[in-house]
């Protein structure tokens, strides 16, 4: 299997604070690989450096066997943690928009994922709940078909019911040549649908390994050993 | 068919559980032909490459044959399933066994009782 993903001595700083430090790891073709940590552990800014967003940084990174650029920012669908749609907009808007930046948007995808989740094509997502705004964004970047999918916090702010429905968006949409990169602090929730774990603490991966593994291994769940690792 | 996972225990392994429980049953009828990994990972909820995981695993234990254009399908050979069928049912009887054990119950005790039981739901 290719590596979508190859990341060697990654560090990066904010003047003197150094944020990540001397971070390696890879992603294959295929897999769903979760990004867990606490606030301020460095997840944002690692998945920021990915996307292109934070450009100084020492270490090689490598998306798609390329150095972070034109070619990588192509191939990466990306959801920030924090909503980017202006307020008068409509999902509308935001589907016309997307259709224009991106050759990889399917159109008739982001329809049919906003009528299974009952959202407007027409409302103003102004006046939408944060959960409806969430669904909304996360629906726009998994209309893509990109290589890698990096989600920041994609659940925050969902109900428990919709958090089913889009774990299996997530799973319906991405085809075994993609893969997935999502950060979250919902660990419980989502356990089911990982190939890898990736633990962050202070800037360094402590934590590296299949789940199945894990619960293998030491007979616990993802979430079990997350508290255990952060107490 | 979306189940509950125990998140401490390895989800192929329970996945393989469940199939061998719809293969013991009944539910999965010897050469029938399997849905595609990626259908059945959804059908679970899971990831395709756990589901493969599972797969590769009900192979092994020639439950599961795959061709290889036309895709899985559950095994021709009725011994097979047979005691696939004995292996479930002693595991869980050895539960219930020793359970029965530790609340003090006799063998013969634990006999009349289950008699008794089909008994009374005929």
């Amino acid at each position: 299997m290719a590596n979508i993903v190859e990341i060697k001595n990654l560090s990066k700083s904010y003047g003197k604070k150094s944020v990540l430090k001397d971070i390696s790891f890879t992603i294959a073709e295929g897999q769903i690989v979760g990004l867990f940590g606490p606030n301020g552990s460095g997840k944002t800014t690692l998945l920021k450096t990915m996307a292109g967003l934070l450009k100084e940084y020492s270490g090689d990174l490598k998306i798609d066997n390329e150095n972070i650029g034109i070619h990588t920012k192509s191939v990466i669908s990306y959801l920030p943690e924090k909503t980017y749609f202006d307020k008068n907009m409509t999902a509308k808007n935001a589907i016309s928009i997307f259709k224009d930046f991106y050759a990889d948007f399917n159109e008739e995808k982001a329809r049919n994922m906003l009528i299974d989740l009952s959202l407007s094509e027409t409302q103003k997502i102004g006046t939408m709940s944060k959960g409806m705004q969430e669904k909304l964004q996360l629906i726009m970047v998994m209309s893509r078909d990109a290589k890698l999918y990096m989600l920041d916090e994609p659940l925050g702010g969902v109900d428990p019911a919709s958090r089913d429905y889009i774990l299996d968006t997530i799973i319906k949409n991405y085809n075994e040549k993609s893969s997935i990169l999502l950060s979250t602090h919902l660990i419980h929730d989502v356990e089911r649908i990982f190939d890898k774990a990736l633990f962050i603490k202070n800037g360094t991966i402590v934590l590296n390994e299949y789940v199945d593994i894990i619960r293998e291994d030491k007979g616990m769940s993802i979430d079990e050993l997350f508290r255990e690792v952060y107490k | 068919m979306k189940k509950d996972f125990d998140n401490n225990l390895p989800i192929y392994i329970q996945i393989i559980d469940e199939i061998k429980i719809m293969i013991a049953s009944g539910n999965l009828k010897a050469g029938d032909k399997l849905p595609s990994v990626r259908d059945m990972a959804q059908e679970f909820g899971v990831n395709p490459n756990t589901m493969q995981r599972a797969f590769s695993e009900l192979e092994r234990e020639n439950l599961v044959f795959a061709e290889r254009t036309s895709g899985r399908f559950i095994t021709n050979d009725g011994g097979v399933i047979v005691e696939l069928r004995n292996i479930l049912a002693e595991k869980e009887l050895e539960k219930f066994m020793e359970y029965m054990k530790k609340i003090g119950c006799t063998e013969d005790e634990v006999i009349e009782k289950i008699k008794n039981m089909s008994r009374s739901e005929k």
